[in-house]
């Protein structure tokens, strides 16, 4: 299996294909719609990641191994090309991995303004509920 | 004086790019470009006036209080209110709207079992601050619907059968937008006031966006206060105006004291100074109010020009155009009779947050969410639209740069 670092890195490469910013926005937002979808029914208060702009519904689950798996869904669909390479990074990891990991892959394919904490698509908020879920199942 | 080609020649944002683009610069109504009259004197008073109004005998202060007292006279002027004393300097429309409501409060003009009639379409600065009224002292609001929507009456005119009526529900205290920054529509202050006045019930128009598109003459309007901000008509942020009429003003008492705002103060008792320094308690954003007399000299000598006026009616025009020609657009107040050149919308299939954000990396300034104008967009549109808004600095190849660029967003969205 590869480590996070190497997606991290592998995202890296896939977004330094393209020089304008448009491009990376349309691989984005080609990501975004092939993020898999939550049940209606889990698009729940208690799983909603309010932004200003846009909603994000995040659920986590354990499987016997230890692994977090996430699923999500969002209104917007930079959005959700956002949170589905969170997704891609994180998903089957352990906890431990999750709260010990440098996530450097955003800087580095110029997104990184969409982590500003006040950005109303909520990538900052978006992280720290996939770091809470790591730190609540961690505790188990 | 100015050819529409020759307006922008007075601000360096002109010449700026974005994401590689020439910016197309259309979050007008959040704030506005600076021209370089306002910035030069800013920088000047800030390099060589530079000390506290008001109060010390030196030179400079001299200086900078006159400075600041030109800028009152300039808001004077450009209302044409009766006397500089009905001109009270804040930090922006919202203080002066939060100064009007606890000020009433602290008056007594607004009590237990009172009605302070909005309408339907406020900013929140001028919805928050009287629901904290209602709070304080057990009054209510009254919200007035206008008629916007998709599939329905879009003219985004208030209903005035329905204001007619809650006036005469109790309503202690009347406080309306001139032109709402979602709708656009310029609403019938004068005759709203004169109904009003009719039952004895004074008015406070929000004139954040009213002051930029259109002439305001308080005394023909007769409104009893009328607030704007600075920012968003060429001068700096953190200076605003709240007229005042002077019967008003003097019975009315302050809520904020401190520096400034006083005529004798000892342990056991403090007399106010007189109007409208009442008002503007601790050091004033001097700087601001003087910024005030190039920001609105330049708005005036624009809104003179028939070359600009002309000019305005072109690129409001061509918006019509671009945004018609977008499938499964819907406009607020599309049917407006009397609109300024801003304009809120959505577009069947696309997520404003993500419009906005493609429309930045091509370059174009638009803003989305809710506008500070939540319960008007959530029933019209379910919480969130774009919304362009234009100056007279604006062009019509921006407008087509624009037109191209949402055509181009919708197909990459859909």
């Amino acid at each position: 299996m590869k480590s996070i670092n190497d997606i991290q890195r592998e995202i890296i490469d896939e977004f330094a294909m393209y020089d304008e910013w448009l491009d990376k926005y349309e691989y984005l937002i080609d990501i975004g719609r092939n993020l898999p979808l939550i049940d209606e029914s889990d698009k729940t208060d208690a799983n909603l990641i309010e932004g200003c702009q846009s909603r994000v519904w995040l659920t986590c689950t354990r499987d016997e191994n230890g692994c977090l798996h996430f699923a999500a869904d969002s209104d917007a669909i930079i959005t959700k090309g956002l949170i589905s390479l969170l997704i891609r990074v994180f998903d089957g990891r352990s906890s431990e991995e999750i709260l010990g990991t440098d996530l450097f892959f955003i800087d580095f394919i110029g997104l990184k303004e969409n982590l500003s904490p006040t950005r109303a698509g909520g990538l900052a908020a978006m992280i720290k509920r996939i770091r809470e879920y790591a730190a609540e199942f961690k505790e188990d | 004086m100015y050819s529409p080609s020759q307006i922008r020649d007075n601000f360096d944002f002109a010449s700026r790019t974005v994401a590689g683009r020439p910016l197309v610069y259309f979050d007008n109504a959040a704030t506005s470009q600076r021209p370089r009259c306002v910035l030069d004197l800013q920088d000047e008073l800030c390099r060589r006036h530079n000390a506290n109004i008001h109060r010390a005998v030196h030179t400079l202060s001299y200086e900078a209080t006159d400075y600041y007292e030109k800028g009152r006279v300039a808001a004077q002027i450009f209302l044409n209110a009766a006397s500089p004393d009905e001109i009270v300097l804040t930090s922006g429309a919202t203080a002066a709207i939060n100064l009007v409501a606890q000020c009433m409060v602290r008056g007594g003009f607004i009590g237990r079992g009172d009605g302070i009639l909005i309408t339907e379409a406020e900013h929140h600065s001028n919805l928050v601050p009287w629901q904290m009224v209602c709070g304080q002292v057990g009054a209510h609001l009254e919200v007035v619907p206008v008629r916007a929507g998709k599939g329905t009456a879009n003219d985004g005119a208030i209903d005035m059968d329905a204001y007619r009526a809650a006036l005469r529900r109790g309503v202690k205290m009347v406080a309306i937008t001139h032109v709402s920054n979602i709708l656009g529509v310029v609403n019938p202050v004068r005759e709203m006031v004169r109904e009003a006045h009719a039952l004895g019930i004074p008015v406070l128009i929000d004139g954040a966006q009213g002051i930029v598109h259109r002439s305001v003459d308080v005394q023909a309007l007769d409104c009893d206060f009328y607030a704007f901000s600075g920012h968003k008509i060429y001068a700096p942020t953190g200076i605003g105006v709240l007229y005042g009429k002077r019967a008003w003003l003097e019975k009315l008492p302050p809520f904020m004291g401190g520096g400034d705002m006083v005529e004798k103060v000892t342990f056991e008792k403090t007399t106010y100074a007189d109007i409208p320094l009442k008002f503007e308690a601790g050091t004033s954003n001097f700087v601001g109010g003087a910024c005030l007399a190039p920001a609105l000299e330049f708005a005036a000598s624009l809104a003179s020009d028939g070359q600009v006026r002309l000019h305005e009616k072109a690129i409001m025009e061509a918006m019509d155009k671009a945004l018609a020609s977008v499938d499964g657009l819907f406009l607020a107040a599309g049917e407006a009779a009397d609109r300024i050149p801003l304009y809120s919308f959505t577009i069947e299939g696309v997520h404003p947050l993500d419009a906005a954000t493609l429309m930045d990396k091509m370059g174009v300034a638009l803003r989305s969410g809710h506008m500070c104008a939540e319960p008007i967009v959530d029933r019209i549109a379910g919480g969130s639209m774009l919304r362009a808004s234009l100056m007279p600095y604006n062009t019509a190849e921006e407008v087509e740069i624009f037109g191209a660029a949402l055509q181009k967003v919708v197909k990459m969205l859909r």
